[in-house]
């Protein structure tokens, strides 16, 4: 991820997250030039493009260098010798030819998909200039491998996933970005109808759940909530992977108690009379990121302006899902079986939130579900402090400078201000989860606010 | 009395119809009440509630999706023709990878005791490995999603012609070499002209019981790695629960791999002999 730090400084660190070397405890970031906004940002990834080129990767030596004769002089001395304001404008307009028209992008069937997949058939893509095809695909470990692998130019991914491919957690470590959430809320949790009675998660000990993935808001979340219960979720429940699609299936054959998971599988499980809604994702963090459009860093840069068509029509398409009165014809362009394959009322309901929750009622939640680029850098913190918590992580965590190198607020922020949206002034902000207080200013100190943890 | 042939197909055809007959009646549809709230409206009727379909339904779909077999939707909703087709696509290549390295190593070690001894423990191991324990480690060194699956039909086609084209060349009568011998034939004529037609009826015995476990084995393949392919088909339609078409499609896998099979079966009658 050096590639996002300021190339000038001689001071950056070498070595890798939670390194405990005597250099790196006494390193410290100082923040050299501002790289806020949009264009500082670009700006810097192609100045460190370059420098690093020049060194060929040798950060030891490129230190020396910049401590012999200082980060400013050679700024000046590379100025005069390569085009880089030229290079760095072609980056930052992003208004060239595009580098490649044919895209493939991947997506798991499930609402949450909503933005990247109705793109397609409501002509975001193609206003943009883009020839994508959304492909299926049966689970995120599958994704992930095939996003690694340059299969797929960017994918639907959940957003803990780009955090911890960043990190190498679970898989190799690839720099990926994401540049954009796609909704918020829209998850629940659903039981076996054998469980109408034991509404409080204090009853659920011995239950085995199913979310769809480790690195997801679905595993974090439940986690988070059974533990507020009182329950160990690594001891006192089972907590297994099943790819979303399965869930259902799984559920009427009585393999698991219930499930964390994304719609419309909820809402089938009811459709089916198989199980009841027992809470939406929405009434424990009313709000939270769930799944995310991402790519790899690689492929950001080297078809920057084939990254920025894409990511304006996901944005403009995020921002189209959004509103209230399109989600009904949204479900009917994502239902067919080349997208989601489900009944349309199921779909319907889901994003129209006006739905049928298994227990006789017809319960009323325009924002079951709504759709958000935005990538906030406090989510992201959040993200980390549950990875933290639960030991998916080890060691010291530089929360803040993960999430900042890996959400792209900026440019997120700056593409909403361009497309006519308003995007909000900062990146982090306060939540309330549960009714507990989560500040991403003191992360550490919030990892040891709880009482069940494994760190 | 009629011919025994003629009797098996009528036995085959009773079974057929009181089979269908009592599947049909085990699974009529319950009567949809009429929906009279609009939380009836959000779940489903009786009617529409996924469940194991009848014969009858079964068939009406086959009709359906059959009369269109090749209509392309987009990249995740084509006809059923098209998927068998990226699924037999898949087989062959891998079937004839594996055939293209099997039957010269086999030939090897069926000749060469020692080359035997040495070999066999890998084989041991190897063989039983389910070839979707292969997939993850696959797809990731291969790092294409299509190759793996082809790589995974490669790995578990191998075995049963390599451990059969072995058994052939070592049981060829030892009064052909000595033959073939005393006529001073070279070591490689002796190979090609008669140790392999004496050895060919096993090498296609172990080639038919290649394609029908590479034919089980696809199904499972493509319902991980998905995209195209019979195995995608089956798990799209269990997405959707839509019983009806996973019925159809195992028909269908059914009827394919008995082509297949017979396909190297027919093949086979052109190797055999009578000693």
């Amino acid at each position: 991820m050096s590639i996002f730090r300021d190339p000038f400084d001689p001071e950056t660190r070498l070595h890798a997250q939670g390194c405990g070397c005597a250099r790196c405890s006494t390193s410290a970031t100082p923040a050299a030039r501002p790289a806020d906004s949009a264009e500082g940002r670009i700006a810097q990834v192609v100045e460190s493009a370059l420098v690093r080129g020049l060194f060929g990767h040798h950060d030891e030596q490129r230190r020396q260098v910049l401590r012999a004769m200082g980060g400013g002089s050679l700024a000046a001395i590379l100025g005069t010798l390569l085009p880089m304001d030229a290079i760095k404008a072609a980056a930052i307009e992003a208004s060239g030819p595009l580098e490649k028209t044919k895209l493939k992008v991947g997506f798991v069937p499930i609402t949450c998909a909503t933005p990247i997949i109705m793109a397609k058939p409501m002509g975001f893509y193609e206003k943009y200039g883009l020839d994508v095809d959304v492909i299926k695909t049966a689970g995120w470990a599958v994704a992930r491998d095939k996003s690694l692998n340059k299969e797929y130019d960017a994918a639907h991914m959940l957003t803990p996933m780009p955090l911890a491919m960043s990190l190498g957690a679970g898989s190799t470590a690839e720099p990926f970005l994401m540049p954009a959430v796609e909704n918020l809320n829209g998850q629940a949790i659903t039981l076996h109808n054998k469980h109408k009675d034991k509404r409080d998660p204090k009853q659920w000990k011995g239950f085995k759940f199913a979310v769809p993935f480790e690195y997801s808001m679905h595993n974090f979340l439940l986690r988070y909530y059974v533990a507020e219960a009182g329950l160990d979720p690594d001891k006192d429940i089972q907590i297994r992977v099943v790819p979303p699609p399965e869930m259902v299936a799984n559920l009427r054959a009585d393999n698991v108690d219930g499930y964390l998971a994304p719609d419309p599988f909820n809402q089938r499980a009811v459709y089916e009379g198989v199980g009841f809604i027992h809470l939406l994702t929405k009434d424990i963090w009313d709000g939270h990121p769930c799944c995310a459009f991402a790519c790899s860093q690689a492929f950001a840069l080297e078809n920057p302006n084939t990254f920025g068509a894409l990511f304006k029509s996901i944005v403009e398409a995020t921002h189209f899902a959004a509103a209230a009165e399109n989600r009904a014809d949204i479900a009917k362009a994502i239902s067919p079986a080349n997208y989601l394959n489900q009944p349309e009322t199921v779909v319907a309901q889901v994003l129209t939130g006006r739905y049928a929750d298994g227990l006789g009622e017809v319960k009323n939640v325009p924002d079951r579900i709504d759709f958000n680029p935005f990538p906030w850098h406090s989510m992201a913190v959040w993200i980390l402090t549950q990875m933290k918590r639960w030991g998916y992580i080890k060691g010291e965590v530089d929360y803040r400078q993960i999430a900042e190198q890996v959400y792209l607020a900026a440019d997120c922020g700056k593409l909403m201000k361009e497309l006519g949206y308003e995007p909000p002034k900062t990146t982090y902000q306060t939540y309330s989860i549960m009714g507990k207080t989560f500040d991403p200013a003191t992360p550490d100190a919030y990892v040891d606010s709880f009482a069940i943890r494994r760190s | 009395m009629r011919s025994l042939p003629v009797r098996a197909a009528l036995l085959s055809l009773v079974l057929l119809l009181v089979g269908a007959g009592l599947w049909e009646a085990a699974s009529t549809a319950p009567e949809s009440a009429e929906a009279v709230s609009e939380y009836d409206m959000l779940v489903a009727g009786a009617g529409e509630k996924a469940r194991v379909p009848g014969p009858s339904a079964v068939i009406a779909h086959a009709w359906a999706a059959l009369s269109d077999p090749f209509y392309d939707r987009g990249s995740n909703d084509k006809g059923i023709g098209i998927q068998l087709g990226y699924s037999v696509g898949r087989v062959l290549t891998g079937y004839l990878l594996a055939a293209l390295v099997a039957i010269p190593i086999g030939f090897v070690i069926g000749m060469s005791p020692l080359w035997q001894r040495a070999l066999d423990p890998f084989i041991q191991v190897l063989k039983p490995v389910s070839p979707l324990a292969w997939m993850p480690l696959a797809l990731f060194v291969i790092q294409d999603s299509a190759l793996s699956a082809i790589f995974v039909i490669f790995i578990c086609s191998i075995w049963p012609m390599l451990i059969n084209t072995a058994f052939g060349v070592a049981s060829v009568r030892r009064d052909y070499i000595n033959v073939a011998r005393t006529l001073e034939l070279g070591r490689l004529r002796t190979a090609l002209t008669v140790i392999l037609p004496a050895a060919a009826p096993t090498i296609f015995t172990g080639m038919r019981i290649s394609i029908s476990i590479a034919w089980l084995v696809i199904v499972a393949a493509e319902m991980l790695v998905g995209g195209t392919g019979i195995g995608y088909y089956v798990w799209n339609e269990w997405n959707n629960l839509n019983l009806t078409s996973v019925i159809f499609s195992i028909l269908m896998i059914g009827v394919v791999g008995m082509l297949l099979d017979r396909l190297l079966a027919g093949a086979a009658r052109f190797v055999q002999y009578v000693d």
